[in-house]
């Protein structure tokens, strides 16, 4: 509702007046700076507490930590910004991972390995997408249903196995854990995937297409958008990038089995929408969702560092994820009624 | 059968009769037929299905979802969702366990976590409906929220030595019969649900809020006094629910119940329940629980693994979205 309002709002033409959408422009850029500004704080206050946090293993291991969180977050982003949502990213990140694991252990090229997980998880995708768009089901329940199916699937085919770090070529380990200097390989790749999303959604006819469609899809669809094929293309992206965290999560963790990345779903949602993605679709960036991925997971280690119990973990990110709505919801109202008045005063300027 | 008259005459006109009609009922009529089939299969087929004491784990073991199906059934109906279900059971299993290593009085115990229940869907109420957030977003969050304050509350504790009489309620049955001692309290409780959404003006104005907010409150529904009772009812059913999970399991950790919501809702969703909203009846979700539970019964006693089991859920719940949806599409003459 409040994204749908405040976009048509910035893009009636009544107002001859620019600044409405330099308005909205800065606010979005404000909630990426905000989310920015809370995860330098808690840095630097952890920092101060525990001098040790910040080194360069130190921060190599929040990098890494965050990896594969904001790979998945990014693509999960593009469906959110459409309008949808894909519940079954934890169970494609799964089996990628052990699809991978399972190619390396009988010898096979890591290349190829991340390969055949980044074409399953866009597989996977593509399932997502035709059963969304054939049915014009809600994607909520749709993508709840394969996260079962293909969460069984996965258990079906793995069973009691487990891949285990003996099991997997050195190089491969030492990809997932070593990096330049202070910045993991992992880090990088996932850097160059989000520039290049980022970029697309931004500057490509398609990538806007996405958010036109999540605003309102009807109105989208009559404007001439192929709706069902811009959905599906984000669902193929978000299962694709899935399996590739799914060959990076084997290579960060060395172990994958049955259960592997069960719940995720959820850390990468909370992730989406603490990254100021609206659950509503056509707002936010991947730049928001990666960040929200990125303070996520700094907190889990930082409460250690600072020396409060883990316990506290699950509920701070609780309360981080309905603040964060509750604080865009409040906004939103704010511009809402601030935008109003400005079409008013022009509507008066105008007429008188 | 009696759905049919109860929708008929809803505020929101009498447009929504016929995808009532058409959508859900003749559903949720075959989740029920469904359930027959498989039961009637599983009584002359299954080995050690058909005796007193594996009916009455089944029955125990799905009281869980089925209590909870009954409020999410009329949430989803009224176009909202409850994710954080799981957690309240968690949470109020979490504080019994904490309370009751503090020597309080069991009883005490229950009411504090009856209202903690209260509390739990209260905040959700509000934030849905003085902040208008997608119950989705918000239930995410106090779902980690109220995970997080149960494990906060008992770590990594767990609490098993509660008085014996609450025990036997939670695992115990009716004499030597098939029927736990819970499924009393149950039946009470799914009786009033069935009145209350089903034939009352209270249950017509959820339809009617689910099928258009707006229209709703053009037609004088009090909309947020509607959701805001569904979400403090959704968490009082799931404290309660919680309480029953640590006497039934005999134990209390703040892990009790992960993932239950997503079993409610994929039971609800199963038994006909439109997640638009609008339309759904309960005897549908009710046989969509059992249907489910009697599955999963069925296949652990064919040794099927836990985890393998969930592909019948999924498909389950798939199919019975895309089938009427697919089957509405094919034959437009029926809207």
């Amino acid at each position: 509702m409040t994204a749908s309002t405040t976009a048509t709002a910035a893009e009636q033409p009544l107002m001859a007046v620019t600044s409405p959408r330099r308005l909205i422009d800065r606010v979005l850029r404000m909630r990426e700076l905000a989310i920015l500004v809370v995860l330098a704080v808690m840095l630097v206050a952890t920092q101060i507490d525990n001098t040790s946090f910040l080194s360069e293993q130190g921060i190599k291991d929040l990098l890494l930590n965050a990896t594969i969180l904001v790979l998945v977050a990014v693509g999960e982003a593009v469906v959110v910004i459409t309008g949808n949502v894909d519940l079954s990213v934890g169970s494609v990140l799964g089996v990628t991972a052990f699809a991978a694991g399972d190619l390396l252990r009988h010898g096979g090229n890591p290349v190829l390995a991340i390969g055949l997980a980044v074409l399953l998880g866009a597989g996977f995708g593509a399932f997502n997408g035709l059963l969304v768009g054939l049915g014009q089901v809600p994607s909520l329940v749709v993508t709840l249903g394969t996260l079962y199916i293909i969460r069984a699937l996965d258990s079906i085919w793995v069973g009691s196995r487990e891949i285990t770090a003996s099991r997997l070529p050195s190089g491969y380990k030492t990809f997932g854990h070593d990096g330049l200097s202070a910045i993991p390989y992992l880090a990088l790749l996932a850097t160059v995937v989000l520039i290049a999303v980022g970029y697309f959604l931004r500057n490509y006819r398609s990538g806007r297409e996405c958010y036109a469609l999540g605003s309102h899809a009807q109105a989208a669809s009559l404007a001439g958008i192929p709706v069902r094929r811009r959905v599906m293309a984000a669902f193929v992206l978000c299962g694709a990038l899935a399996g590739l965290a799914g060959a990076l999560y084997l290579a960060r963790f060395s172990y994958a089995d049955a259960g592997t990345g069960s719940g995720y779903e959820l850390t990468v949602v909370s992730a989406v929408v603490v990254g100021g993605v609206g659950f509503t679709g056509g707002s936010g960036s991947v730049y928001g969702a990666a960040l929200g991925a990125l303070l996520l997971t700094s907190i889990n280690s930082v409460l250690p560092a600072i020396g409060v119990s883990s316990v506290w973990v699950e509920a701070i990110d609780g309360v981080l994820l309905l603040l964060a709505i509750s604080v865009d919801r409040i906004v939103a109202l704010r511009i809402a009624g601030l935008l109003r008045s400005r079409a008013r005063q022009a509507r008066s300027v105008i007429d008188g | 059968m009696a759905d049919s008259t109860d929708t008929a005459p809803a505020t929101a006109g009498a447009g929504l009769r016929r995808p009532a009609l058409f959508g859900t009922l003749r559903w949720d009529a075959v989740v029920g037929a469904l359930l027959v089939v498989l039961l009637g299969i599983s009584f002359s087929t299954v080995d050690g299905f058909g005796n007193a004491l594996n009916i009455s784990f089944l029955i125990g073991n799905t009281l869980p979802v089925a209590a909870i199906a009954l409020p999410m059934t009329m949430l989803v109906a009224s176009g909202e969702i409850d994710l954080s279900v799981g957690s309240t059971v968690g949470l109020s299993g979490a504080v019994m366990g904490a309370l009751w290593n503090h020597g309080m009085n069991i009883n005490a115990i229950i009411v504090i976590c009856a209202l903690l229940g209260l509390v739990c869907g209260l905040i959700n109420a509000l934030l849905v409906t003085k902040l208008g957030l997608p119950s989705l977003a918000v239930t995410i969050g106090t779902m980690a929220l109220y995970r997080g304050v149960a494990q906060i509350v008992l770590g990594s504790n767990s609490v098993t030595d509660f008085p014996q009489n609450y025990l036997d309620f939670g695992s115990g049955r009716l004499g030597g019969s098939f029927l736990p001692t819970a499924v009393l309290p149950w039946l009470v409780l799914a009786a009033l649900a069935v009145v209350v959404l089903h034939a009352t003006g209270f249950g017509r104005s959820v339809f009617a809020v689910g099928a258009s907010a707006e229209a709703a409150w053009f037609a004088g529904v009090r909309v947020k006094r509607v959701k805001l009772s569904l979400f403090v009812t959704t968490g009082l059913v799931s404290s309660l629910t919680g309480v029953f999970w640590v006497l039934h399991y005999a134990s209390a950790t703040y892990s009790n119940a992960t993932g239950l919501e997503l079993s409610v809702v994929a039971a609800v969703l199963l038994g006909g329940v439109d997640f638009d909203g609008g339309r759904g009846t309960l005897g549908g979700a009710i046989a969509g629980v059992f249907l489910l539970g009697t599955l999963q019964n069925v296949m652990s006693l064919a040794d099927v693994s836990a985890q393998s089991q969930t592909v019948v859920t999924g498909v389950l719940l798939t199919v019975s979205v895309l089938g009427p949806r697919v089957a509405r599409q094919l034959l437009p003459s029926t809207r």
